[in-house]
């Protein structure tokens, strides 16, 4: 029997107290109460990671300041220790990274959502997505053994050749470095770039096609320059959804970056990313100040994910309320 | 057809040509990744992999059994901890919700899923390991648990939206109350989603390793218990893989191939079963 | 209707084997599990002696079967740390911890000195695989970045005869809290005065040039894959994966290869004068077949221990280490303990409580 008990207005104490009661029994505020709960938890164990976070990194922030941010130096001996290496190692095979991957996965979703007929789109969908299934330690061990002799023995001494006048291609060649990590992280974001550009595109209306073809266009010149266009918001959050993919990726990229924290203007060169280095040197942090400087790099990871996040849920959003307010 | 016609057409065949090649490119990435691991991976399985222990530095044989039990019960944990707050929060924001807290929750959940896997394990050092004073597999699956609520939470409400409105208003009117409503007809509807979505949850934080690191650490024998450092197939591949021994490397493929099969089985068998879901819902 | 539903029950069939399989676990039949009640153990630390100790505590489970050491090697920073923080029973090290890292400890730390072990550079040049000489203004010149070309006089110098190519060399060191770096820049910070200026010594240092590796593994890993390398890795290291190793010259002015013997004539004068805590370097030291870079290597173990389970088990440990261990230290080309060093250890372990 359906009880929804209805309090009334000015109704005795008792008798209110009596319906919250049969609200209570009927089981739904139980319910409610125990998803509450379990919701609230979420919310809990955020605030305590973040508050963990801020809380183990206080002596390197009081040491420190906003030099951190700026220091290039990472001396354990001498405990200064300094972010800007790790950041820039970080953005730079993020930044390699999105170059390989995104007119790569622009263009696959591209032929997914215009040429491919519609089983085979899925089905190659199908198969993109599970490339953003194989973890990240798996991209590692096979980097270790394929990518980087690749590298080492055929890719960096061409690039030297042809390209050996800009500073990016110059210098020992080891296989290991900026380079072989950004192609790795290449690889690992393009799935997400592939899928969710293709599910933008996809959803761009018909008409815009069909009007586009209607007045002389070809299919190419239909795609890039109306349907894209379109969507273009939407890629343009897949991208930073890839990006702050790319920049959490610790296994892949300290099994073939060199581990040297160093900011060189060579590609080939090793380098260090905020992930890596925690990764490598948290079990060994041999004094407080070493541990809290490594805990304030991973608030600034965090802080840096946090916003291309946002900013991506903005973009994509964006374009979902185009799609429906378009006249 | 004049020459500018020539050009645009051209241009066209070339550059979709291009989109083709894009494609290719990509798939061809997983079928070497494949290929390559199942080469190497496959020659190195034995019965010894899957029975027998790591062996001293240095000696050639040995197995993994310790990391396969190992990882089998951390993510046993996960689940136990990611899955009941991931799914009950799922259901409040779908069924419950009030709006400034819905708002809360769902951004928090964001904010969870952007958390790098690293940070996630400093996390739990310093709330589990720390205080009990020893690395331990409850650590890590704690870990791992909390990594696997964003995605419980959002392929929970995401399923419990698809069920028809007409289901919940029938199971009303026949006189159920909410949480019957909820509990009987709502969630066994959606029950298919919300499980595959968990099972795609957990094929994700099986390959994790880096939230291991400082958690789970790593054990040359079998772990006794949920309160002691325990091995786990992706640390074992990432310590075998940087090392020189020749026959560590020969490990490392066969416990990538392990990984990367069940990985890979876990993920085709959801998806085809939630797309038989879908095409059997719109039938 | 019924192919459908077919599905989901099998997965839980799956799950639910799995469920059974892991609470049935200690009653397998694979490679022996422990009899209950049985002793785990942990301990980690320094990667310089984990053949060694690998095998000991192998050796060790084997006559008591329900007794497991874990050791895991994460670095002798790793094992400081960790032992400070009280997440492990023990630590190891081969780079003896500072007063200020003593003071730190809420307990009082024991070093127990357990073998004698060498670092070496090893190479890794495609055209040569020979032996090297070294001086220590070549290697203080390499790892400094100042020496950056096979071929750079101080090499060729030592090394007549060798054609020695012309490329860059890689250098490689260590990327974690490393007692095998500590000795290396221990040696460096000796021998050459712009080294102990510049970088000093530590388990991590601020390395001016070079790659890193994770654990000695790591570094002899990529100098294997890596041509025209060169690291620094226990001598071990580079036998097991048939890596060339080079000769340094001491301080008597010989050109000495790591070996047993040169190890032990290190710490020859070390044994005579051992301090109570045993925290003692022995790079560089006087004597004519003495090689320059080498070390003890130390167990880290409380002074006090809650489990008096254990306890026991770490003292009845650190005697057969002791004893019995010494005898398997030779194969592995660690060096054992001096006599002195044993009797004077074998005191010491009472004051485990």
């Amino acid at each position: 029997m359906a009880s929804t008990a209805v309090v009334v207005k000015g109704a005795p104490r008792q008798g209110r107290a009596r319906a919250f009661l049969s609200r209570l029994r009927s089981g739904d505020e139980v319910a409610h109460l125990i998803t509450l709960l379990f919701a609230s938890a979420i919310l809990l164990i955020t605030v305590l990671l973040v508050f963990e976070l801020y809380r183990n990194s206080a002596l390197a922030r009081e040491k420190f300041g906003w030099q951190f941010l700026s220091s290039r130096t990472w001396d354990p001996v001498f405990e200064q220790f300094g972010a800007l290496p790790f950041v820039f190692g970080t953005v730079v095979t993020s930044a390699v990274g999105l170059l390989i991957a995104v007119p790569l996965g622009v263009g696959a979703a591209i032929f997914l959502a215009e040429l491919a007929p519609p089983r085979i789109s899925d089905a190659l969908a199908f198969i993109i997505e599970l490339l953003a299934a194989v973890p990240s330690v798996i991209y590692g061990l096979l980097a270790i053994f394929t990518l980087v002799p690749l590298l080492r023995n055929t890719v960096q001494p061409f690039l030297k050749q042809t390209l050996g006048f800009l500073p990016l291609f110059q210098g020992p060649n080891y296989g290991v470095g900026l380079l072989a990590a950004g192609i790795i992280l290449a690889i690992m974001i393009v799935p997400f770039v592939v899928s969710i550009s293709r599910e933008v595109l996809m959803a761009v209306p018909v008409e815009q096609r069909e009007a586009a073809l209607a007045l002389g266009a070809t299919r190419w010149e239909s795609t890039w320059k109306v349907v894209v266009p379109y969507a273009r918001a939407g890629i343009l959050g897949s991208i930073f959804l890839a990006m702050a993919r790319a920049l959490g990726e610790t296994m892949a990229v300290t099994m073939v970056i060199g581990n040297d924290p160093k900011i060189t203007s060579s590609l080939f060169a090793p380098g260090y990313t905020i992930a890596a280095v925690i990764a490598n040197e948290f079990t060994e942090a041999t004094s407080d100040l070493y541990i809290h400087a490594l805990i304030e790099l991973s608030l600034v990871l965090f802080i840096l994910t946090i916003i291309l996040n946002g900013l991506a849920r903005l973009l994509i959003l964006a374009t979902q309320r185009k799609g429906t307010a378009h006249p | 057809m004049n020459y500018r016609t020539l050009w645009r057409k051209s241009v066209n065949a070339v550059m979709f040509s291009l989109t083709g090649l894009c494609i290719l490119l990509t798939v061809s990435v997983l079928f070497f990744i494949l290929g390559y691991l199942v080469w190497h991976g496959g020659r190195a399985i034995n019965w010894d992999f899957f029975t027998k222990l790591p062996k001293p530095v240095g000696e050639t044989g040995g197995g993994m059994a310790n990391a396969i039990v190992g990882s089998a019960k951390l993510l046993l944990l996960a689940t136990l901890t990611g899955v009941p707050i991931g799914c009950m929060g799922g259901v409040y924001l779908a069924e419950f919700g009030g709006k400034t807290f819905s708002f809360l929750v769902r951004y928090t959940t964001d904010l969870l899923n952007g958390v790098p896997s690293i940070v996630m394990g400093i996390f739990a050092y310093t709330v589990v390991v720390l205080p009990m004073k020893h690395f331990s597999t409850l650590a890590g699956g704690l870990a791992l648990g909390v990594m696997m609520i964003p995605i419980a939470v959002r392929s929970t409400e995401e399923f419990l939206r698809t069920v028809p409105v007409s289901l919940r208003e029938g199971a009303l009117a026949l006189g159920a109350s909410k949480w019957k409503a909820i509990a009987t007809v709502v969630i066994p509807a959606a029950l298919r989603g919300i499980l595959t979505g968990i099972v795609l949850d957990l094929a994700r934080v099986a390959g994790e390793t880096a939230p291991l690191l400082f958690t789970a650490f790593n054990n040359r024998f079998w772990s006794p218990g949920w309160d002691q450092p325990t091995a786990s197939l992706p640390v074992m591949i990432f310590t075998y893989a940087i090392a020189p021994y020749e026959d560590w490397h020969r490990q490392a493929w066969a416990a990538g191939l392990v990984l990367l099969g069940l990985v890979l089985l876990a993920n085709i068998t959801a998806r085809v079963v939630l797309s038989r879901k879908l095409t059997s819902a719109a039938g | 209707m019924k192919k459908q539903s077919a599905f989901p029950l099998a997965l839980t069939l799956v799950v639910a084997g799995m469920a059974v399989a892991l609470i049935s676990e200690p009653e397998r039949q694979w490679a022996a599990p422990p009899p209950s009640p049985g002793l785990l153990i942990n301990g980690a630390g320094a990667t310089f002696p984990y053949p060694i100790y690998s095998k000991w505590f192998d050796e060790y489970h084997k006559l008591h079967p329900e007794i497991q050491i874990n050791y895991q090697s994460i670095g002798s920073g790793g094992g400081i740390r960790q032992v400070l923080a009280g997440t492990v029973d023990f630590g190891a090290t081969d780079g003896p911890m500072s007063d200020e890292q003593l003071g730190q400890a809420k307990t009082k730390i024991l070093h127990f000195p357990t073998v004698l072990g060498a670092d070496v550079p090893t190479y890794n040049i495609p055209s040569f695989s020979g032996e090297l000489k070294f001086s220590p203004e070549a290697l203080a010149g390499i790892f400094l970045g100042k020496v950056t070309k096979w071929n750079d006089p101080v090499l060729t110098g030592t090394n007549p005869g060798v054609n020695l190519p012309g490329d860059d060399i890689v250098v490689v060191h260590r990327s974690d809290g490393s007692g095998t770096t500590y000795v290396w820049v221990d040696y460096l910070s000796k021998v050459s005065e712009e080294w102990k200026t510049k970088v000093g010594k530590g388990t991590s240092v601020n390395w001016p040039v070079g790659l890193g590796g994770k654990g000695n593994e790591g570094v002899a890993g990529l100098v294997k894959q890596t041509p025209n390398s060169i690291g620094y890795v226990e001598l071990i290291y580079a036998i097991q994966n048939n890596m060339p190793y080079g000769r340094v010259r001491n301080s008597s002015g010989n050109f000495v290869k790591a070996d047993l013997a040169s190890v032990t004539a290190a710490a020859a004068a070390a044994a005579q004068e051992m301090p109570e805590d045993f925290r003692v370097s022995i790079t560089n030291p006087g004597g004519e077949n003495a090689y320059p870079i080498a070390s003890f290597t130390w167990l880290l173990v409380p002074a006090k221990f809650e489990d008096g389970a254990k306890r026991k088990v770490i003292v009845d440990f650190l005697h057969w280490m002791l004893n019995d261990g010494q005898k398997l230290a030779e194969p592995l080309a660690y060096a054992p303990l001096p006599k002195e060093v044993v009797a004077k250890e074998t005191k010491a372990i009472s004051e485990v409580k």
